[in-house]
């Protein structure tokens, strides 16, 4: 379990809080509201180094882009932070993740427990194949919700807040299935919010959609980021310099020793430093598509 | 070369007599004839089922489905009651011991146990005694239960549970593997513990494949004859008691009675044989209607 201190996460609630990027005074947001540190966290998948030095912080309320090639590593470390690393057999971290300061990888920590606190939207869509209702009730129920009123409430309050009530208020009961791609991300959104949790981290959420699609889901991400933390990896650097308000670089290095090509955090700073003064010459090349 | 403005030529869109187009009709031709050759059988199968035991159940229904077995086989008339009975019991019984068995077997071996040695130990364990021949399961049980606590139809029970065990395991597996691994990621992204992704994500997907799989090997229980003959005894009139006393089954009457050197014993025999079928049709009938009323309430 994770420690008490944890069950009442501090969030800065008044809206709109810090929306652009560029007025973050450097030095002062650093410290002041990471939520996530990583300290040279590496990643082994048996014997192979997927991931290593990674070392950079994750804020409150804002939304962190993770861009770079294929088999930089990125979603390898975006599953770090809420242990879905775990269920893949051979799976090893080293280096830290403290989360609130508690070591995510400790030996008192939970993994359901840390999962139910930082949520996850996938690559594709994967909303379970039952009614849209049942899909939004799941995570409140195996969090002991019983009482059906209460369930009716989550569900509406999710839906809307995933901007899905409108199109679906009708067809509560119906297969989620039979949705679009568009509709079942957000429905996955709107499952994932469900069960209240602090940080949302989505893989290439919108890789599956279109440029319609994709646009209601970044226009969704602007507004959660208000109540939650977001972290998203992305293919698709317009979209990171679109929504996110911190962007870190990944690359994949050719590791000497292994023979094989090891992910590494080259450069992460505010987006818009990012992408209008990079301070690594690889990060310059990859955002102006001359690498990548 | 044709350029942009140049009158368009006739153009066919036909199909043109190629060696591809004849050897795609050469392959559907050889299909279509493997499907007739694999329902001929079945056809033959049912016709002879329904013209030879049809009379003999209807002659006298519902006397045949309901009356005793005639305790003098060469006597003509009905029935088959007790041995629909001793059917229902034998095969409800070894439903109900090897179902559970072999889906949390399944469970273990696909959710827990993976490639462990354990695992692998016990998943060839289960493909060797899908080769075990019925009889040999019969002798088992025999040895194991029937001698101690004489025939019963708790014996039979349990000598088709142990044939039916590895088909239920083997079915379910192939199922849980069919599961995505998506949705369990999506159930434990929500914070779901282990058992809980299990019960509430994985099995109610694999629900309609693992019902199918149980089926089959219910039917092939159902049917099984061998493995009952040392275990449930004979007996020719109703013994609705799982546990006492001898008892019989419709493959079991089949088998007496088509061996008989007497007409009125064979003619019992080809009616028992379509009800067993029938029964095992509706069992089916049944089972499906439910598991997609299921689907559908998902």
């Amino acid at each position: 379990m994770l420690q008490t201190a944890l069950t009442e996460p501090t969030r800065p609630s008044q809206p709109g809080y810090r929306d652009s990027a560029s007025d973050i005074p450097m030095a002062a947001a650093t410290e002041a509201h990471a939520l996530f540190v990583l300290d040279k966290l590496e990643v082994f998948y048996g014997s192979f180094r997927a991931v290593r030095d990674v070392t950079l912080q994750i804020h409150a309320n804002e939304i962190t882009a993770f861009i770079g090639p294929s088999g930089c590593g990125k979603t390898t470390v975006l599953r770090c932070l809420n242990r879905m690393n775990d269920l893949i057999p051979g799976a090893r971290v080293g280096g830290t993740i403290a989360y609130h300061g508690i070591d995510l990888y400790g030996d008192e920590v939970s993994a359901t427990e840390v999962r139910r606190r930082i949520g996850m939207v996938f690559q594709k869509p994967n909303p379970f194949p039952k009614s849209i209702y049942e899909n939004i009730a799941y995570g409140p129920r195996i969090n002991g919700v019983r009482d059906r009123g209460k369930l009716d409430q989550i569900v509406e309050k999710s839906l809307r807040a995933a901007a899905l009530w409108d199109e679906v208020k009708d067809r509560l009961h119906g297969s989620a299935l039979a949705m679009s791609g568009g509709q079942q991300q957000r429905l996955c959104i709107a499952r994932t919010i469900a069960v209240e949790p602090e940080v949302v981290l989505m893989d290439e959420p919108c890789s599956a959609l279109d440029p319609i699609a994709t646009a209601r889901i970044e226009e969704l991400m602007r507004e959660l980021k208000r109540t939650y933390t977001i972290v998203i990896v992305t293919h698709n650097m317009q979209q990171a310099a679109r929504v996110s308000d911190r962007t870190a670089f990944f690359t994949a290095e050719l590791d000497p020793k292994a023979e094989r090509r090891t992910g590494v955090l080259v450069e992460y700073d505010t987006t818009s430093r990012i992408f209008s003064n990079p301070r690594d010459e690889r990060t310059e090349n990859y955002i102006t598509g001359r690498f990548g | 070369m044709r350029h942009p403005g140049d009158p368009i030529l006739a153009i066919s869109l036909e199909p043109k007599l190629s060696w591809r187009t004849i050897k795609s009709f050469v392959m559907s031709g050889l299909m279509i004839a493997a499907f007739v050759a694999i329902t001929i059988p079945l056809v033959l199968i049912i016709y002879s089922l329904v013209a030879r035991g049809a009379p003999v159940a209807l002659k006298a229904f519902p006397d045949f489905f309901t009356a005793a077995i005639p305790i003098v086989s060469r006597r003509s008339g009905p029935g088959m009651g007790p041995a629909i009975v001793g059917t229902l019991l034998c095969t409800g019984g070894a439903t109900l011991i090897a179902v559970p068995l072999g889906i949390l077997g399944a469970v273990y071996l696909h959710e827990y146990g993976k490639m462990s040695a354990f695992a692998r130990l016990v998943r060839f364990m289960a493909m060797v005694m899908t080769g075990v021949p019925s009889i040999v399961m019969g002798l088992f049980v025999y040895v194991l239960w029937t001698m101690r606590f004489g025939y019963s139809a708790f014996g039979g029970a349990l000598a088709l549970a142990c044939l039916m065990l590895p088909i239920v395991i083997g079915a379910t597996e192939q199922m849980l593997r069919l599961v995505p691994d998506h949705m369990r990621e999506a159930a434990y992204a929500l914070g779901a513990t282990k058992s809980r992704v299990i019960l509430t994500v994985v099995l109610p997907a694999a629900l309609p494949g693992i019902l199918s799989g149980c089926l089959l090997a219910v039917a092939r229980a159902a049917g099984e004859t061998a493995p009952l003959l040392f275990t449930i005894g004979a007996a020719t009139a109703y013994n609705p008691h799982l546990f006492e006393n001898a008892n019989t089954a419709l493959s079991v009457q089949i088998f007496g009675n088509a061996t008989s050197s007497f007409a009125a014993a064979q003619e019992r025999a080809w009616g028992a044989a379509l009800t067993l079928v029938v029964l095992t049709f509706l069992l089916t009938l049944v089972a499906r209607i439910v598991a997609a009323r299921f689907a559908a309430k998902r």
